[in-house]
């Protein structure tokens, strides 16, 4: 498989020649967070204050990390699954977020909002988290310390191995991936429906 | 009668919670190598041989497999001649935990409240199922349980009328909609029969069993099988991306039940489903 490399932050370039099946390595800088932090930076917009990080042509890696062990730059650090951000993640398309990684489907409000803002959907692999811990050379909490694993990272990454699982046209390899190898079940009355 | 000391309990309790963490039994490792010599997809061979390296890795430098290293479940075989000294014995599983996780790295992703949702930072309370049994020994099984894959399992209670046929549907049918959640290749645990929560804990203690130890019982092993081909065909594949290997085994327990229900559990695990035990 032929693997692109990409230095952060996204172009609008970028975005526009990644197709959903593409292997990729990920490099330079990019963030952290996941449900607790997205749901105050939703919270921020609300309330009509700055949000105290700035998404424009920013990517969001959903991830909690283990605490760091001593010597190390962070600890075991997969992907969580995205489809629980899903009710934020327009709103924050619309601040300028370019890419997302994470695991997992979904929503067709977020694949409409990612081809309205020009966006693209990475998926990490689930449960590697030492083998992607590797990847990540810099972390530093830059929002909401007090939420833990869940506080907003600057994390610099290094070939860090990704999939472009939902493209900027709105291609899904979820679903064609899926497709591509269901076969017709006897006993129940769809076929690998993707859902 | 035979005394514990509470310690001896806690020791034990968290260095289970680290070599469950850190150490992916070979049973899941085996299935995964097996799963990536029949792999057709590109993509999910190349997940699968990545999730073999990560194991590898993780067990050479003592890092989490994963880093949601789970709610704590903890299953107890308590022996009914043995008696607690020096402590109280839930308390001493969960300072287990507590060492287990601080000491290890290990990520704290308990709440204390679920709707006020504030981090006790040490990944307390653990669950506790305990069982008493005949004998003067302590049995303690760890399996920290990520919720990726538990946010995806699922329970009905059908009626007798919809028979196996039904159960087969519903156990499917929650692993399409679980889709690429919870991390293919996963391991599917269902329970069927008792009451409704008898159900669900069968399904979790169905996870326990090795993966590649036959069930005891004649005819789920044919139920077994025959759900696992069908899971399979679901195309869902590696990490959800579309492939051959959906799951790397199904496993089901089932119990006596009412005459009028029919319950069924479907926990789904990982391919991260980590167990360790030990005896006092």
């Amino acid at each position: 498989m032929a693997v692109i490399t990409i230095h952060f932050p996204l172009s609008q370039d970028d975005v526009a020649k990644l197709r959903a099946g593409d292997s990729v390595l990920l490099n330079g800088p990019l963030l952290s967070g996941r449900d607790a932090a997205h749901k105050r930076l939703i919270t921020c917009l609300k309330d009509g204050r700055p949000l105290p990080v700035d998404l424009r042509g920013e990517t969001i890696y959903y991830v909690g990390p283990c605490p760091t062990p001593p010597g190390r730059v962070i600890g075991s650090a997969g992907p969580t699954t995205s489809g629980r951000m899903d009710r934020y993640t327009p709103d924050l398309l619309g601040q300028g977020l370019r890419g997302m990684i994470g695991k997992g489907q979904r929503s067709q409000v977020v694949m409409d909002a990612m081809k309205q803002y020009s966006a693209v959907y990475f998926a990490a692999l689930g449960g590697a988290g030492a083998l992607i811990a590797r990847s990540i050379r810099g972390a530093k909490v830059i929002a909401y310390p007090d939420l833990g694993p869940e506080a907003i990272y600057r994390l610099e990454v290094v070939d860090f191995p990704v999939i472009v699982a939902i493209d900027a046209m709105g291609n899904d390899l979820y679903q064609f991936g899926r497709e591509e190898f269901a076969k017709k079940i006897p006993i129940i009355d769809f076929k690998g429906d993707a859902v | 009668m035979r005394e514990i000391v509470a310690e001896q309990i806690t020791d034990l309790v968290a260095r289970l919670c680290q070599t469950a963490n850190t150490d992916l039994g070979n049973d899941v490792m085996n299935a995964l190598s097996k799963a990536y010599q029949t792999e057709e997809s590109p993509v999910g061979k190349d997940c699968l041989q990545r999730l073999i390296e990560n194991a590898k890795i993780a067990a050479a430098e003592s890092m989490p497999i994963c880093q949601d290293t789970g709610m704590a479940i903890v299953f107890v075989e308590y022996g009914q001649e043995v008696v607690i000294k020096d402590g109280d014995f839930a308390q001493a599983i969960h300072e287990g935990v507590r060492r287990g996780y601080t000491g290890g790295y290990l990520r704290g992703s308990m709440v204390q409240d679920p709707l006020q949702r504030v981090n006790t930072g040490d990944n307390t309370p653990a669950v506790i199922h305990t069982r008493i049994v005949s004998g003067e020994h302590l049995k303690i099984i760890v399996a920290p349980k990520g919720f990726g894959s538990e946010n995806m399992s699922r329970l009905k209670m059908l009626t007798p009328a919809e028979g196996i046929e039904g159960v087969k549907k519903f156990i499917i049918e929650t692993v399409s909609l679980a889709g690429a959640n919870p991390c293919p290749p996963i391991v599917v645990g269902v329970g069927i029969g008792g009451s409704m929560e008898m159900a669900a804990l069968l399904a979790k203690e169905a996870l326990l069993r090795e993966i590649g130890t036959p069930n005891s019982k004649q005819d789920l092993i044919n139920l077994e099988s025959e759900l696992l081909v069908s899971i399979n065909d679901l195309g869902i594949g590696p990490q959800g991306l579309g492939g051959r290997c959906t799951a790397l085994a199904v496993h089901v327990m089932t119990y006596p039940t009412h005459i009028a229900g029919l319950p069924v559990a479907v926990n789904i695990s990982c391919h991260v489903t980590r167990h360790k035990s030990g005896t006092i």
